[in-house]
């Protein structure tokens, strides 16, 4: 038999390895925020769900929420471009009026809805081992953990198959544009697993954490390499060791697990931005003293694109 | 109705704090929002909102309580320090500013959150207002609260008219801005400070996610209605206003309705009347426009094939069916029926009955439809000879072009190419000097120019 | 890294170069981007700045004027720290640097160019509207003072911001690819604006990327390539030798694309 222990640790590591396989590609497609908006504007579709299921069933409330994700992806792209307004300014006013029309119809149909928003906004992953999954009288276990198993699956299978696409897409979607590559598949694609990713962690972590598991593990690593394959192996590294820090600093501290693991995050980004041996602090520091002191021998070859993204 | 003139008349106290309050707030968050739109620093607000958190129970730690002004002075402090601390990331590493927002947001509220579970776990008594700050309590606003709305309002008023010229610059050009010596990073460190002061105090009013719509939307759907950057400010602070007595009243009439989320909404949905209707940029009148062009650039097409076609047969008495107009142009019939009772209500065609029946260019209309090939053939050359385009790419730049060029760029583009007699395909430019002569063909076909027939 | 350094004070006579830049050298995430460059200017001189793309071109200019932290050097104006001299530059930025769906007018992107002459709270008055208004003139744009800047053609949004530059009525004009992008006549206008103002005793640096219009339109060039390779009359420095060293064997554009497809990263990596 499984420890109500292991149950939660092995539920918040499959978050952390979801969030940071696709939060990966957001950073690198510097769509980092994507994540936070979806896992805002998700609430009134969980409510519809809600209401029309009358009861807290995961699968109609993943659907309702899934709807509303991608209705999000989309309303912010189509508000940008048609309404001319940048893309940060256009995904602001979609998912926060969204969300209020969510907390609005909670207010509305108090009597019937069980949940509010700070459900939304926390979650709790120490419920994870008794919301159980009883299947033909058998005890199949948490049901949060065969979700979130099936949610991985599904991300690594789409990185797995996609992943020359994707890596050029997230480098360049112009140039996935030219090269002839499916932009609009890859793109809606990485935003329903960020849809799905989003919708199935924040029931254990809350939208705000999933926030911080699809973001900081990648953008930790985005600083120690250069290379696809390693930034994902690293994001996962950071997701999964942040996951068990975390739980065990809640457990020290007698605090909220998930706002645990979103410190334990910080953290490590703070020691690898100080640390970093060739885009930290401290390394970085080392290097112009390097470079003033050496001759001009050390320079190499201009690297053009490089330079356009330092000074942009 | 009855309350309506209840809420409006003022008479209940708390009312006139909660409407001040609100307005207030609407006014100061709309204005700086502009700023925050303009620089695309949309999320920072977002972001800020949430960092607030840990602030607030650190205050409520420290001062043992709920002390308003120790909570606020924590919510300001951690406000101030996520906004240096986004801006520390993106600036010293490769991190992209939205993924330092989001870690920023994440990060410290997760903080917030482990220090409000160790408040709970620790049993203080009085914790339970401290879920105002997280999801707002507009209801809950007293005389207080408004003084510190009106005080920040009246900063930001007086902030923003002051430097207004100078926010401008830094808004618009920063590197520029540098270039002149102006203290840019001590102008931008201003408008942060005043951001984190609007969020702090109206965190309490609409919540930590629903702050940052309150700095986004008044000012986005203002846009939409101006090209100056002053009236922009005044409008997003009207709508903002606009919203917030909106979303008083509906709480007011209907208890259990949040303030907060109903201000949110009730700027959205200006927002997305704007987006629609306003008169320039909006949705329908852009809408509008585009049809125009298309049932204009239809009607030049039509003049031109009819044009063409009297060059091609020298004759202008042969009547010219619509069906075969419709073939050149591949127009659809109820289309092609809007654009010839144009051109018959301009006076360009006249139509006959005959065997078949068909149209006729006017004087007018052959008047029109040479300055049409002629802007169209004077461009084909201005772009063969002045960008070296090829001449069998000129066409269909000259094509979209020609509807657009005003007499004033066709005087120009004449004295630039000193009026040539030939476009680069060699066909005849036709010149209004030649006016009653039927057109004259090909001058490759060597037809003679300028005679009466 | 330090902001420039202004260590030499040298007191402003008369004989002093209009231009002068000193040890300057600027990193990135530790690749260098310029290496040790160092060069005068004399008045009344029209230089072109080239090299390839990625050579530094517009990192120069900006580190030159303080806009970027440089690892080291320093610039002198008329033989002053660049600090007390900003008036006496007028900035060309890149025209892609600013939103030019910005709320505001084109005769309120010309009136920032008289921003140096104002004071903290002062408001532009109408010496500085007369003045702006001759300077969108002089590049033909005044017609346009009351347009919103989104409604500007390419060529038509560089002119306004020529005509800023020229608002501010400053000695020495520093341009960041004024001709990149724009049509054929706004070509024109510039360059001979460009010739005026040299023609009036200014001195004026433009970056610059199309090699051919050089010798026709510039006095003096400076090629550069992370180092300076060459700076003086372009008679001078318009040597094979000294082409080569900057643009290495990547004249050709087609190579040059190729080139630099290479280097993108992600790509080459999923090729092998």
């Amino acid at each position: 038999m499984i420890t109500s222990t292991a149950w939660i640790i092995i539920t918040a590591i499959l978050v952390a390895t979801s969030c940071a396989l696709v939060g990966t590609f957001l950073v690198l497609r510097k769509m980092s925020l994507m994540g936070d908006a979806i896992a805002h504007a998700v609430l009134p579709g969980i409510v519809i769900a809600f209401l029309l299921t009358a009861s807290r069933n995961t699968f109609p409330m993943l659907i309702g929420a899934g709807l509303f994700g991608l209705l999000t992806v989309w309303l912010t792209e189509e508000l940008s471009k048609k309404g001319r307004i940048f893309h940060d300014a256009s995904m602001g006013i979609v998912f926060t009026t969204l969300f209020a029309i969510g907390v609005i119809m909670i207010s509305l149909f108090a009597a019937n809805v069980d949940i509010d928003q700070e459900c939304v906004l926390y979650g709790e992953i120490a419920y994870v081992p008794w919301d159980l999954w009883v299947w033909r009288g058998t005890n199949m276990g948490p049901r949060p953990v065969w979700i979130l198993g099936l949610v991985l699956v599904i991300n690594v299978s789409f990185i797995t198959l996609m992943y020359k696409e994707l890596k050029t897409y997230s480098f360049s979607p112009q140039l996935a544009a030219t090269l002839g590559l499916p932009v609009g598949l890859i793109h809606y694609g990485l935003m329903g697993t960020v849809s799905f990713t989003t919708i199935a962690s924040f029931e254990s972590v809350g939208a705000i954490l999933v926030v911080a598991l699809l973001i900081v593990p990648p953008a930790t690593a985005y600083l120690l390499t250069d290379r696809l394959h390693r930034l994902l192996l690293l994001a996962v590294f950071f997701g999964i060791t942040s996951a068990v820090g975390g739980y065990y600093m809640a457990l020290w501290i007698n605090s909220s697990i998930a706002g645990a693991i979103a410190v334990v995050n910080g953290l490590q980004f703070a020691l690898v931005f100080l640390l970093a041996p060739k885009y930290g602090l401290l390394g970085k520091k080392l290097a112009g003293r390097r470079i003033r002191k050496s001759g001009p021998e050390m320079i190499s070859h201009p690297e053009p694109n490089d330079v356009r993204k330092s000074l942009s | 109705m009855d309350t309506l003139i209840e809420f409006f008349s003022l008479q209940d106290p708390n009312i006139r704090y909660v409407l001040a309050g609100t307005i207030l707030l609407g006014i100061s968050s709309g204005a700086l929002g502009c700023f925050a739109i303009l620089r695309r620093r949309a999320l920072v607000g977002d972001a800020v909102a949430h960092s607030i958190l840990p602030g607030v129970c650190l205050a409520f730690i420290i001062a043992g309580g709920k002390d308003p002004f120790m909570l606020i002075l924590g919510a300001f402090v951690f406000g101030l320090l996520s906004m240096v601390t986004m801006d520390f990331i993106s600036r010293n590493s490769r991190i992209a500013p939205d993924a330092s927002i989001g870690m920023v947001l994440s990060v410290f509220f997760g903080l917030g959150v482990v220090l409000l579970t160790f408040i709970q776990t620790t049993g203080y008594i009085d914790q339970s207002g401290l879920d105002d700050f997280l999801f707002g309590q507009a209801a809950s606003m007293v005389g207080d609260d408004v003084m510190v709305f009106g005080g920040l309002s009246l900063l930001i008023l007086i902030v923003t008219i002051l430097v207004f010229k100078e926010l401008k610059l830094v808004s618009f050009d920063p590197s520029y801005a540098r270039s002149i010596g102006y203290p840019v990073k001590r102008m931008e460190f201003l408008l942060a400070l005043l951001m984190v002061l609007v969020i702090t105090a109206g965190i309490q009013a609409v919540g930590v996610v629903l702050m940052a719509s309150m700095l986004i939307i008044p000012a986005a759907a203002a846009r939409y209605w101006t090209d100056s950057l002053r009236v922009m400010l005044l409008i997003a602070a009207g709508v903002g206003a606009v919203s917030g007595v909106t979303g008083s009243f509906i709480s007011y009439t209907a208890p259990a309705m949040p303030t907060g989320p109903w201000m949110v909404v009730s700027a959205a949905f200006i927002f997305f009347l704007s987006f629609l209707l306003a008169p320039g940029r909006g949705e329908i009148a852009r809408h509008i426009q585009k049809r125009r062009l298309s049932h204009k650039v239809a009607c030049e097409n039509i003049l031109k094939t009819l044009y063409s076609m009297e060059e091609e047969d020298g004759r202008t008495d042969r009547l010219r069916p619509a069906k075969e107009l419709r073939k050149r142009r591949h127009l659809a019939s109820r289309r092609m029926k809007k654009v010839l009772s144009t051109l018959l209500r301009k006076g360009y065609v006249t139509y006959f009955r005959g065997t078949p029946d068909g149209y006729l260019l006017t004087a007018d209309g052959r008047k029109e439809a040479k300055r049409l090939v002629r802007v169209h053939r004077l461009w084909e050359q201005y772009l063969s000879q002045h960008l070296q385009i090829a001449e069998d790419h000129v066409h269909e730049d000259a094509e979209s072009m020609e509807h657009l060029i005003t007499s004033e760029i066709e005087a120009q583009l004449r004295t630039s190419l000193g009026s040539p007699a030939l476009d680069p395909h060699k066909s005849t430019i036709p010149y209004d000097s030649d006016e009653d002569e039927p057109a004259g063909g090909k001058s490759g076909d060597k037809h003679k120019q300028g005679g009466t027939p | 890294m330090n902001e420039i350094e202004q260590t030499r004070n040298p007191t402003g006579n008369s004989s002093n170069p209009p231009l002068e830049v000193h040890d300057l050298t600027v990193a990135y995430d530790q690749k260098p981007v310029l290496w040790d460059i160092d060069f005068e200017l004399p008045e009344g001189s029209l230089t072109a700045i080239i090299g390839p793309n990625g050579a530094g071109k517009s990192t120069l200019v900006k580190a030159a004027m303080g806009l970027i932290p440089a690892s080291s050097g320093y610039t002198l104006i008329y033989g002053k720290p660049l600090d007390k001299q900003r008036h006496r530059v007028a900035y060309v930025p890149q025209r892609e640097s600013v939103d030019w769906n910005f709320p505001i007018s084109v005769m309120d992107v010309v009136l920032m160019g008289r921003y140096p002459h104002l004071r903290l709270f002062q408001r532009p008055g109408r010496d500085d509207r007369d003045v702006a208004l001759a300077a969108l003139k002089e590049m033909g744009m005044e017609p346009y003072h009351k347009r919103q800047i989104s409604q500007l053609s390419g060529g038509q949004q560089q002119r306004v911001f020529l005509a800023r530059a020229l608002a501010q009525d400053a000695s020495i004009y520093l341009m960041d690819e004024p001709l990149a992008g724009v049509d054929a006549a706004t070509e024109d206008v510039i360059f001979q604006k460009l010739k005026e103002l040299r023609d009036g005793g200014k001195t004026v640096v433009v970056v610059h990327h199309d090699l051919q219009s050089v010798p026709d339109n510039f006095d003096r060039a400076m090629l550069l390539n992370l180092r300076m390779i060459a700076c003086g009359p372009v008679s001078e420095i318009f040597t094979d030798e000294n082409l080569q060293k900057t643009y290495g064997g990547r004249l050709n554009i087609l190579s040059q694309m190729i080139e630099e497809s290479r280097q993108q990263r992600f790509v080459r990596e999923s090729e092998s």
